[in-house]
């Protein structure tokens, strides 16, 4: 996720100090990866020196100094060319599950039981997020399942991989 | 997660609490082993996912485990009663009074009301109507179309009528519910809604249910899940751990 563009989409509803626009994260998309302080700092230097946001005031007071940021227009077209432009699709060619099927049918070792291991490492997952949906409000339901839908299609293709394993062990030993 | 199976069994023998458990089913149709030495067991209050693809022996399993089919060999026990050795009749009558039923499609009586196809089962074991229709009622409050008790199941949507069936499946308090393809029929959110009720309504009354389904996210309503493949399934909860 761009920290830099959700931060700038959050300003956009009015301007905020670095320490409201973390908790505004946190709240909203942090659910299991909360901000550092050092993360919104570093991220707002960049983005001032960019010309995206603007210091909208400071205040000082017992503790350092606290500065209010604010969108510029510039910001706002970076934002809206964000959110307009598509994700890129993540296709895993390299991924470590096929690497690791492979190399178990080329060293004679058990790919059944590799994908069978996967696969109860998977559910158990699934079951953790399932179990965290139930008790969620709508916002962890829709992260849950982006999740669980993800690890469905593994499980998917571990399936498909399973029934293969004969043609695929032929294959790699030619 | 609930009902951790205990792990200090001998292999072939059914674990310690088990209600219903399976050893070296082994069925027959022609030429094809629709099971070749599946394994199974089940305690009250678990959620079991019977998995595998299509054409590998879990309906099968299903229903032997059901009392449906018999099999060739192997045991099959349910509440330490051995179920081969029943009669045709006292498996029936198990059937009825012990064991739920839901399934992908068609369960329900399209002449009957929704209230009276939830209250059918009752009924036939011999409750009188009022009583029947107030118990149907509260199963069909639980899974939230008690609404419904007065449309008859072709007025209903798909996810409406799985849920009346589920109720249906659950009003005369069985043991065992034996779940095919539970949500096969419906889109994703009826699909989840549904598995979320029925493994709810099932915890709460310490019924057993064992889920046949191909989905993972089905699945993941379970409290573990057992993979039939070529006919053969291997239950963890069965074997001998060092």
């Amino acid at each position: 996720m761009s920290i830099g563009h959700t931060l700038l989409g959050l300003l956009e509803a009015g301007p905020r100090h670095g320490y409201d626009l973390k908790r505004a994260f946190d709240e909203k998309f942090g659910h299991d990866r909360p901000l550092h302080y050092g993360q919104v700092y570093s991220t707002m230097s960049r983005l001032l020196k960019n010309g995206l946001v603007e210091v909208d005031g400071t205040e000082s007071g017992a503790g350092p100094e606290r500065k209010r940021y604010a969108i510029t227009d510039a910001g706002i077209t970076d934002v809206e060319q964000w959110l307009a432009e598509p994700e890129k699709p993540e296709p895993y060619l390299q991924s470590t599950l096929y690497t690791k099927v492979v190399l178990a049918l080329l060293t004679g070792r058990s790919a059944d039981t590799l994908l069978d291991t996967q696969r109860a490492e998977h559910l158990r997952l699934m079951r953790i997020l399932t179990d965290r949906k139930r008790g969620g409000d709508l916002a962890d339901q829709l992260i849950c399942d982006h999740a669980l839908f993800h690890l469905e299609a593994d499980l998917r293709w571990l399936e498909l991989t399973a029934a293969r394993l004969d043609r695929l062990a032929t294959e790699i030993r030619r | 997660m609930s009902n951790q199976p205990p792990q200090n069994n001998t292999p072939g023998h059914a674990p310690a609490g088990s209600l219903l458990t399976a050893t070296d089913l082994r069925k027959t149709y022609g030429t094809t082993a629709a099971l070749d030495g599946a394994h199974f067991s089940i305690h009250p209050g678990e959620v079991v996912a019977v998995m595998g693809p299509s054409g590998s022996g879990k309906s099968t399993l299903l229903h032997c485990l059901a009392g449906i089919v018999t099999p060739d060999s192997g045991t099959l026990t349910y509440d330490g009663r051995d179920l081969s050795a029943m009669s045709d009749r006292e498996r029936s009558a198990l059937r009825r009074s012990e064991f739920g039923f839901v399934f992908q499609f068609g369960q329900l009586v399209p002449e009957l009301t929704c209230v009276e196809n939830v209250a059918l089962p009752l009924r036939l074991a011999g409750t009188p109507r009022k009583d029947a229709e107030r118990t149907a009622l509260s199963w069909m409050e639980r899974l939230e179309v008690d609404d419904l008790g007065p449309k008859r199941p072709g007025e209903v949507s798909g996810g409406q009528g799985q849920r009346v069936a589920v109720a249906r499946a659950l009003a005369c308090g069985p043991r065992v519910l034996f779940a095919d393809e539970p949500t096969g029929a419906l889109d994703s959110l009826n699909g989840e809604r549904v598995m979320q009720l029925l493994t709810e309504a099932a915890r709460s009354t310490n019924a057993a249910v064992v889920l046949v389904t191909h989905e993972a996210r089905v699945a993941a309503y379970s409290d573990r899940e057992i993979v039939v493949r070529d006919g053969t399934s291997r239950d963890v909860s069965m074997e001998f751990t060092r």
